[in-house]
């Protein structure tokens, strides 16, 4: 450790304190709910007003009556005490009156319940999965289905990789690669389950959560009325990359959804592909050979053609250098930077029989996770080459020299199996 | 037998041994009171440097200090070493020192039962905090232990869920010998509804205890089994439900709410009276009310966990059955009001907690009746208005309440009067900092900062600032309180019997200190 805890904390208060005057520039100071794009969010919102003003209006009465007391009588200016220790008609007032404030309270919170739990007459229904860490989308009826994950920008500067300061990164934490789209003004009926543990989708402006529940099914809806970029997060526990699983909900018109469901069914063969690695990695996207045609959805929104390049091998040291961003990534938050991997939660990687053994296995591994511990299958996340670079990666680097390359025809080889 | 009068003070025949032995083998409520509150300081201070982690983490976006596998480690830990070390064996270490003392009995009805299950609880814990060493690290599952997620906890998982049990066996034997102490050692004359609202609270906190450990036992041994026995309780997979370790949980968990809060309702009514100088108004209406409390605490459970999918008339019942809490909480509030209703108050150290205790605690009921409501809640759920919502309860709450009694009655267990300037540099430190660390998470949570979470976007950081900062003087003013303690059981101005002007109760007719034997010939109620 360079500096101590302590340290640290006094140097980051007193760069605080210097970078006072620039504060306001960053402050958001949100003191309330986030606009709702939904009409039910509107009556979420109204009704959350309404319950806080009669809690005002309480607190008020309360508080008022408390502080007059506490300056009227005190003992030096009321010195003697009155001795009354009940009165029924207040007894009965202070029970009664906060039953009659009850009902009142309970009926619009009934009547937004009533009209939340209907999920009928979708318009257009997304089957939405929360996997340790990232979330898979699937349209049914459009034959379109991908993972959302963080944004690398976000997941580079999280861990303090070259110094990058998360208040220059756009949107940082709650930005991802492929966002969820939608049109505006249908309704769209979310058909919520899990993969491994509990998650919850929540994106504020939509509307209410849920939880995402393994072997469970969950209902929720909305239907935005304004075209926009939503961002949430999730919201349930999952593990130590809860707070790295954000949801971006790109709500785009009828057209426009019309020509995102073509694009993504042009690159549904090659679901598979993760998007290139912007931002600290520079022009990997670039360098990387890509096997087969992409479409890329950026996360503005906007279509990008990838460029095909055919290119049957990789050679050692690209494999390498992608398979270290690879691993950063996806690997290093369980296995550790070191390879050392926090066992036995997170086996370690150096010198592990399955990295050392023989590559079939590894790659087996990769793939298809091992059922009943955390490791989760990245067959469905990381492309053939991704696969191939990270282990190569990992059978020549973190302390193991294994010495073999692996190529990207041999995760497709097995991905047939 | 003596014919002593209660109050004499030559008891002296046969008092505590020398020694180790004196707190190993003991038997007297008064010193196993005593360790129960040593106990449960330690386990704040554990707790609170917990929480200095979580804090100063959280000062800024980015990863700062810990990994956010360590992070997740420590608000588990926080919450478990918070809950059952420091508050739940707070109140019964008052218990124990002051239920004997306020129904005119010579100690606790089962004595060695008393014994064991205070020191259970160091065992408990240190193998609790041993987990943060074992491979894989401490439990970072939240205090919830929802699975599937606990059941990736690594070597620490048996030892979560033993050190879990031991807590709720300790916690059901101090409740065994409460209810029995109570219900069979009162003094001739003193009816039920005669007995001391803190020992009316403490009876029905008993109760609860007795019918929720026993669920949070099965619950954990469940997850045992699912872990280690290829049982599928809470497996989809083998036909079971993750769902259902959820609503198992929470049928302790709200009465566990509970269980840490009356009390505290208990010394409320206990200050207020005394500073006031006037009798608690609506007594019976207090007791009532708190048993309506109890009841009501085991069938709004779902309320913990409206987003997890249920039927819209669960939905219903949930939420109109929480709603209906308001009402005797409300009554119980309006009480403490009309008790210091044209009284004749000071404000030394208790009643300043005291006081402070029913506005806080007060907001904390607000945010309470707000994430009732459904459609509401299904926003705040699992963001940081919940996170203030149940700080305000507890730290404001239940956490006043214990500093509320200790400030009361330990010129009666130390026989000096402690420093009242100091205790009242305390009372402001901890009001305004609790303030200053946990209103403004009600912002963030409305604004859409999920609970739990190692990092945020860069929106939230002005308010997790104040709070980190907040938290550290709230944390920091603590020492004072330890100060100021050990400061008076070393001496000090001698405390008169009554010691306070308004004071009311059995514990007031003996000498200050408490004589080591007391009321071995009961004394007589009117």
């Amino acid at each position: 450790m360079k500096t101590t805890l302590v340290g640290r904390l006094v140097q980051r208060t007193v760069g605080l304190m210097v970078a006072g005057i620039s504060l306001p520039a960053l402050a958001a100071w949100e003191l309330n709910f986030q606009e709702s794009v939904t009409d039910v969010g509107q009556e979420i919102y109204d009704l959350h007003m309404l319950i806080f003003w009669i809690c005002v209006g309480i607190a008020v009465v309360v508080f008022g009556a408390m502080i007059y007391s506490i300056i009227k009588h005190r003992k030096s200016v009321h010195p003697d005490p009155a001795t009354f220790t009940h009165s029924t008609l207040a007894e009965i007032g202070w029970t009664t009156i906060p039953i009659i404030i009850l009902v009142v309270m309970a009926f619009p919170a009934a009547k937004v319940l009533v009209k939340l739990e209907d999920n009928s007459k979708a318009d257009l229904t997304v089957e939405v999965t929360g996997h340790q860490w990232n979330w898979h989308y699937k349209y049914p009826e459009d034959n379109v289905q991908f993972f959302s994950k963080l944004d690398e920008a976000s997941n580079i500067a999280r861990r303090g990789i070259n110094n990058i300061d998360v208040n220059t990164v756009a949107n940082y934490l709650l930005n991802v690669d492929r966002p969820m789209v939608v049109p505006v003004n249908k309704k769209v009926v979310i058909k919520l389950t899990a993969n491994d543990v509990i998650h919850a989708w929540w994106v504020p402006k939509l509307g209410g959560k849920r939880d995402a529940v393994p072997g469970f099914i969950n209902t929720l809806w909305f239907k935005a009325n304004k075209i926009g970029t939503y961002r949430g997060q999730c919201s349930e526990l999952c593990g130590r990359g809860h707070g790295f699983m954000p949801i971006v909900v790109e709500v785009v018109s009828d057209a426009d959804y019309a020509k995102w469901v073509i694009s993504q069914q042009d690159g549904l063969t090659s679901v598979s592909t993760a998007s290139p690695i912007p931002g600290a990695t520079g022009s990997v996207a670039a360098s990387t050979p890509v096997m087969t045609q992409e479409k890329v959805v950026t996360t503005a929104g906007s279509m990008v053609d990838e460029v095909a390049v055919m290119a049957p091998a990789m050679d050692k040291a690209q494999l390498m250098k992608r398979g270290e961003e690879v691993y950063q990534v996806n690997c290093m938050a369980c296995h550790q930077a070191s390879g050392a991997g926090l066992p036995p939660a997170f086996p370690a990687l150096t010198g592990s029989e399955v990295a050392t053994g023989p590559a079939e296995g590894h790659i087996d591994n990769i793939l298809n996770g091992r059922p009943g511990t955390a490791m989760v299958a990245f067959g469905r996340t990381l492309s053939d080459e991704d696969i191939a670079a990270v282990v190569t990666y990992v059978r020549n680097a973190l302390g193991n020299s294994v010495g073999d390359v692996v190529m990207p025809a041999d995760v497709a080889a097995l991905r047939g199996e | 037998m003596t014919t002593h009068a209660a109050d004499h003070d030559h008891h002296d025949d046969h008092g505590p041994v020398k020694g180790w032995r004196r707190w190993v083998y003991a038997t007297n409520h008064k010193d196993i009171g005593t360790m129960y509150l040593v106990f449960a300081l330690s386990m704040f201070f554990v707790g609170g440097a917990m929480a200095f982690v979580v804090r100063a983490e959280l000062f800024q976006p980015g990863q700062q200090f810990v990994d956010p596998g360590f992070f997740n480690q420590m608000t588990t830990m926080h919450a478990l070493f918070m809950i059952f070390g420091g508050v739940m064996p707070a109140f019964v270490g008052l218990a124990n020192w002051m239920i004997p003392l306020q129904v005119g009995a010579p100690d606790m009805a089962l004595p060695r039962m008393n014994n064991w299950s205070f020191w259970i609880l160091p065992f408990a814990f240190t193998m609790l905090f041993s987990t943060l060493f074992m491979a894989g690290g401490a439990p970072a599952s939240g205090w919830t232990m929802y699975p599937p997620l606990v059941l990736q906890t690594g070597n620490a998982f048996p030892f979560l869920i033993l050190s879990v049990h031991l807590m709720g066996i300790s916690s059901i034997m101090g409740s065994i010998n409460v209810i029995v102490t109570i219900m069979n050692m009162r003094a001739p004359g003193m009816t039920l509804l005669k007995m001391p609202l803190f020992t009316w609270t403490w009876l029905i906190t008993a109760y609860l205890l007795i019918l929720a450990m026993p669920v949070l036992a099965g619950a954990v041994t469940m997850l045992l089994t699912d872990h280690y026995a290829a049982t599928s309780f809470f497996n989809a997979g083998g036909g079971g439900d993750p769902v259902m370790f959820q609503h198992i949980f929470w049928f302790f968990g709200h009465p566990e709410v509970y269980i840490m809060i009356l009390p505290a309702f208990g010394v409320v009514s206990e200050v207020i009276p005394t500073f006031a100088r006037k009798k608690l108004f609506g007594y019976s209406a207090m007791v009532y009310a708190t048993a309506s409390i109890a009841f009501l605490s085991f069938i709004v459970w779902a309320h913990h966990m409206f987003t997890v999918g249920m039927p819209l008339s669960g939905g219903l019942f949930f939420m109109f059955a929480t709603m209906m809490i308001a009402v005797p909480t409300g009554v119980k509030v309006f009480n403490w009001v009309a008790t210091m209703w044209r009284g004749s108050m000071t404000f030394e150290t208790p009643m300043l907690f005291a006081v402070a205790f029913v506005f806080l605690f007060t907001i904390g009921g607000f945010s309470g009746l707000m994430l009732a409501i459904v459609p509401a809640d299904l926003q705040y759920h699992d963001t940081y208005f919940v996170v203030a919502h149940f700080h305000y309860v507890l730290v404001p709450g239940a956490v006043f309440g214990i500093f509320a009694a200790v400030y009361y009655w330990l010129p009666k267990w130390s026989g000096n009067l402690y420093d009242e300037k100091l205790g009242k540099i305390h009372f402001w430190m901890s009001a305004i900092f609790v303030n200053v660390t946990f209103f403004p998470q009600h912002f963030l949570g409305l604004a859409g900062m999920p609970r739990r979470i190692p990092d945020y976007a860069t929106q939230f950081t002005d308010f997790n600032m104040i709070s980190s900062i907040g938290a550290f003087f709230f944390g920091t003013s603590q020492l004072l309180l330890v100060y100021i303690v050990i400061k008076c059981v070393r001496g000090g101005e001698k405390a008169s019997s009554r010691v306070w002007e308004g004071s009311h109760g059995l514990e007031w007719t003996l000498p200050s200190p408490a004589p080591y034997h007391s009321f071995e010939t009961p004394p007589s109620i009117d």
